[in-house]
């Protein structure tokens, strides 16, 4: 099963491996001493790599041109720790290698004990997600105290949704899109423009958005979903691109790169989140709280996020959502087989670009403000990176590798001992994209079907639709 | 006229260093069928490289000479990003020959992430100013109201291009090297056969491609006198869409698309809006992969069925 | 048929207007009128002209290089031919121009389906997952396209019963059962391509097109690629028209025979005729003596057994 699923994985990994093991099989110190010279090698290019982006920082000094501070010591560490990195993979390898070799007939298989750990981690996850505002009340010792963790939970959650809606086009379709943020964008925009100049609620505007965002989509994909893979991924970028500096530059329709403000807030199903007569505290007999709105946008982020995973769960048993998968594993078959293949990518195109939109939206309701800053290419790239980190296609997968990629930075900040040991001026968070594109490298390398692998099929013989 | 023609010698001289980003991106597109979505960012950091050997040489070791600064500065920066080429190619490409269609371009964004982010991590978010290298200008025609001039600069940049790319071309078309890389880009199973090591020629082609994205990354460097750690990102799509237009795969058409696109970003924001001048190239890179993704030189693609 | 008819044959071929080929089958499903397909330079395929009858295993066969893979993907709607009509009559009276039609559609609205020389399964999906997405015409249609199907309504369910019923007894009749729930790239080459024919026929196909079928099939393989031809043609009534080297395959089941060289039409028969065709033989493997004997003796010509 193993072998099965990462059919590729396996392969690619096959050279290093079948490079390694005879070396390995002797384990004599000429061996060893390879792994030495060949680490030492890493760590030699590393060195060259250093210099001198590394070796010397170039800062503007008093006067009007740049000072040079050398750094030697720092691309010591680097190269120390390529060297420690590389002689431990190696090592590491070769005993993977050895065992492997031992072991050959009785192949210890990791996948269903990674398929298990999901199959109890969704419920777990969920269950932490229903409660948090509770969780996070009762941790703090109030709802108030406990603001950071919701706050932190919205914003997860708003990626989870992205990565979600994203997984769609990419995951399922195999469509890689690089430009999703611009439906993210034209679902803000969209609620933006139409509460503050036609006054309509946001319940009205939530799906508004989201048809908006479809048709941004369709308009697009139409014609470009003939392309091939990389270039339909160079366009969506460009598209992308062409959105936002169209929202920076027509200052007349969007406010320019200074934005939109003063959006109007979310209601509680048309009953305001205010103090006075009339407001959500009075209706119901409790006391005001600005955090009744917090939470409030919390359950509607979550709600949102789980009708996205509801219905590509459901798609993905829908002969349309068939058809995306089918489509992903070899088009050329889909149109022998009478599938159209440009609609059913526009439809998974328009799905993705949907749940954007309806993202966009609470993006703005819960700002208050939009500025096309928020919609840059990396953003769309931090998104793609979750679906590729969560391992393309599977809805578990996406939600932890938001809840590590955007979580964890956040939490890594308030850590105090780690500015004790790298210095006062230290940032987790200016690590995070430079550990975002290793991830991606690395998960390219090693499992390129993501960290939970296992596809489940959409249906099976032996039973009902699984 | 006037104007067009001062237009015109500096849209050529954007569009050189277009050019030979470009060239990187359509031969890698070649041999390996993969769009390298890391080179702008390979370009970008080598105009870091050039940045702090360029301080080295004037402000520590008191070096007066242009040329000489400027020559050195080329070499060192061509040599040092050549060693990036390769390490990312082995790192981040090499292992995923045979994994799924869309593996290398994910692995080349994360490759651009890390690039872009790594610079911005060692050398600080801000822009780098360097002082001017050289200012003269030629004067090529004068009247009351223009002056169409010609910069050093501005010829430095257009000679190098051209000494750089008769010597690339010399390389491709008449070394053993050369056979080798065009016979990977024809059939890459059938060159192994006929001993020729596939590996090494496209390790080769990463390190010519790096290579000539450091020449280009100088050049910018000295013509723009300032550069940050997103400035990969434009150039680089730029660059892309000249390979894209110039037919992707064809090493003049790389050049030629490059010179074009130079032109027509140059005359955008002279004749039209400075604002919308990326849109421009955006917008041709859609157009040109719709309705002739074959480009200019490129030749049409038949279905494998 | 000999070298002298063979060539006038082709010659009053060519002289006549499109509409009128004569010869062939009575009954034509697929005409395939004065097809031409080029590329760039290279004509690939040149004025072929042949029939293939309603309820006959048809066999397209030639040398590596005679363009008989073009011709597929000309019938099949990969390639636009550059001239030329291919007519498809299905028995109710419909007729396709299949080379006007997009894609998907010769097979969506013609119903030809076909399979490919290096197999195409969807490798990650299960041997079910394969059939059902082969039904998609009719299921997207009992979803509401996808509309009624996401709201889970019994209409839908029923209609994927139904399509799950007959993907279990095709899956049975290739003798799959016990995989089909697992992914189509782990199953051995032969199954992989006894799964892509079942997967092509659950499209209803009046026609089906097949490319090498028996490529890399064992002795015994390729019997059971012959029982399951017959009784796809005798079964279901489906035509079908195959690419094959496989001579044993050919001259077993086929009924009628059309040979290809430098994609031009060399012969046209029963197998029987074909069997005694000098030029056929001298064209399929060179004009090189022990070559052709070989070829005899693989034919059954000298009396050595098929």
């Amino acid at each position: 099963m193993a072998q099965g699923s990462t059919t590729q994985g396996s392969t690619t990994h096959g050279s290093t491996i079948g490079a390694v093991a005879p070396t390995v099989a002797r384990r004599s110190g000429a061996a060893f001493s390879e792994m030495l010279k060949d680490s030492a090698l890493f760590a030699l290019v590393t060195l060259g790599l250093s210099i001198p982006v590394v070796a010397y920082r170039t800062d503007l000094g008093q006067g009007t041109g740049l000072e040079l501070t050398g750094r030697w010591g720092v691309v010591a560490g680097l190269c120390l720790a390529v060297f420690v990195l590389r002689l431990g993979q190696r090592l590491l390898l070769g005993e993977v290698a050895r065992r492997r070799e031992v072991h050959r007939l009785a192949t210890v298989d990791a996948a269903p004990v990674v398929a298990r750990a999901g199959r109890v981690l969704g419920p777990l996850t969920l269950f932490v997600a229903l409660t948090l505002p509770l969780l996070a009340a009762l941790a703090s010792g109030g709802l108030s105290e406990g603001r950071y963790w919701i706050d932190l939970g919205i914003l997860i959650l708003t990626y989870v949704m992205l990565g979600w809606g994203l997984n769609i086009v990419v995951g399922l379709a195999g469509l890689l899109d690089l430009g999703y943020v611009a439906f993210y964008a034209v679902g803000a925009y969209s609620y933006a423009l139409l509460s503050t100049v036609f006054g309509l609620s946001f319940w009205i505007c939530l799906p508004l958005a989201g048809l908006f965002a479809a048709a941004f989509g369709v308009l697009l994909g139409f014609p470009v979903l003939r392309l091939r893979g990389d270039y339909l991924a160079i366009v969506t970028l460009a598209f992308g691109e062409i959105i936002r500096l169209v929202l920076i530059n027509w200052v007349d329709f969007s406010g320019g790169a200074a934005g939109l403000s003063s959006i109007p807030r979310a209601s509680f199903f048309g009953i305001p989140f205010t103090a006075g007569e009339g407001g959500f505290a009075q209706t119901f007999g409790l006391t005001f709280s600005p955090m009744h709105r917090i939470v409030f946008l919390y359950y509607l982020i979550l709600a949102l996020a789980l009708i996205t995973n509801l219905v590509t769960l459901r798609m993905r048993r829908l002969p349309l959502g068939r058809a995306w998968e089918a489509l992903r594993e070899d088009e050329i078959a889909c149109r022998s087989l009478g599938i159209d293949t440009t609609m059913t990518k526009l439809t998974a195109f328009a799905l993705g670009a949907m749940f954007a939109g309806f993202a966009g939206s609470f993006f703005a309701v819960r700002q208050g403000f939009v500025s096309p800053e928020s919609f840059n290419f990396l953003e769309s790239a931090i998104i793609l990176a979750i679906v590729v980190l969560g391992g393309m296609g599977s809805q578990i997968g996406v939600a932890i590798a938001a809840i590590v990629m955007v979580g964890a930075p956040e939490l890594l900040r308030n850590l105090t001992f780690l500015k004790a040991v790298f210095g006062e001026g230290f940032d987790p968070n200016e690590y995070r994209l430079l550990l975002f594109g290793l991830a991606m490298v690395c998960m390219m390398v090693w499992r390129p079907r993501g960290l939970i692998s296992e596809r489940t099929p959409s249906v099976r013989l032996g039973g009902r639709p699984a | 006229m006037e104007f067009f023609a001062q237009q015109f010698i500096n849209g050529l001289t954007l569009g050189s260093i277009y050019g030979l980003i470009a060239l990187g991106y359509t031969m890698v597109f070649g041999i390996i069928g993969m769009v390298n979505f890391a080179h702008g960012d390979v370009f970008m950091l080598s105009s870091f490289i050039a940045l702090i050997f360029f301080l080295i040489l004037t402000t520590w070791l008191g070096l007066t000479s242009v040329a000489l600064v400027f020559l050195i500065v080329l070499i060192v920066a061509m040599i040092l990003t050549a060693l990036w080429g390769w390490a990312i190619e082995r790192v981040a490409y090499r292992p995923l020959r045979g994994s799924f269609r869309l593996a290398p371009l994910i692995s080349a964004i994360g490759v651009s992430i890390f690039l872009s982010n790594f610079v911005q991590v060692v050398q600080g978010a801000r822009n780098k100013p360097v002082p001017p290298l050289v200012r003269d200008v030629i004067v090529l025609y004068q009247n009351e109201q223009y002056t169409v001039t010609l910069s050093y600069k501005q010829a430095i940049i257009m000679t190098t291009t051209a000494l750089l790319l008769a010597g690339f071309w010399y390389l491709v078309q008449r070394t053993s090297f050369g056979r080798a890389q065009r016979a990977c880009e024809q059939d890459r199973r059938m060159a192994a056969l006929l001993g020729i090591n596939v590996d090494r020629t496209i390790s080769l082609t990463f390190v010519l491609g790096a290579a000539l994205a450091a020449v280009a990354g100088t050049l910018y460097l000295l013509y723009y006198g300032v550069v940050s750690f997103s400035d990969g990102f434009v150039p680089g799509v730029k660059a892309f869409t000249a390979a894209v237009l110039g037919g992707i795969g064809s090493l003049p058409g790389a050049v030629l698309g490059g010179l074009i696109i130079g032109l027509i970003e140059t005359f955008w924001s002279a004749y039209f809006s400075i604002e919308y001048k990326d849109v421009a190239a955006f917008l041709i890179l859609i157009v040109v992969l719709i309705f002739k993704p074959s480009g200019i030189l490129g030749r049409p693609e038949v279905e494998k069925v | 048929m000999t070298l002298a008819t063979g060539i006038t044959r082709l010659a009053t071929v060519q002289d006549e207007p499109p509409a009128a080929i004569p010869g062939g089958p009575a009954d034509p499903i697929l005409v395939v009128d004065h097809l031409t397909m080029r590329f760039g330079g290279l004509t690939a395929v040149g004025d072929l002209s042949f029939k293939v009858g309603r309820g006959d295993i048809t066999a397209l066969i030639g040398p590596n290089g005679a363009g008989k893979t073009t011709v597929f993907n000309c019938i099949t709607g990969f390639y636009k031919p550059t001239e030329g009509m291919i007519r498809l009559a299905q028995e109710g009276g419909e007729t396709y121009l299949l080379e006007r039609l997009p894609g998907h559609d010769v097979n969506r609205l013609a119903r030809v389906a076909r399979t490919f020389q290096n197999i195409r399964l969807f490798p990650q999906m299960t041997v079910l997952e394969n059939l059902l997405v082969a039904m998609h015409k009719p299921l997207m249609r009992a979803s509401g396209f996808s509309l009624a199907g996401i709201l889970g309504l019994p209409g839908y369910r029923r209609a994927q019963a139904e399509a799950i019923e007959k993907a279990a007894a095709w899956i049975a009749r290739i003798g799959l059962t016990h995989r089909a729930d697992e992914p189509a790239g782990d199953l051995p080459y032969g199954d992989q391509r006894r799964l892509e024919i079942a997967r092509a026929m659950c499209t209803d196909p009046v026609l089906l097109c097949l490319d090498e079928p028996a490529a890399g099939l064992n002795p015994r393989e390729s019997a059971d690629l012959n029982t399951l031809l017959r009784m796809i043609r005798d079964e279901y009534g489906t035509s079908v028209l195959l690419i094959e080297h496989d001579m044993s395959v050919v001259m077993q089941i086929s009924d009628r025979i059309v040979v290809l060289d430098y994609g031009i039409k060399i012969a046209d028969g029963t197998p029987d005729e074909i069997r005694n065709d000098t030029r056929v033989i001298a064209a399929y493997l060179g004009v090189d003596d022990e070559e052709v004997a070989a070829v005899e003796a693989e034919v059954g010509l000298a009396g050595a057994p098929a």
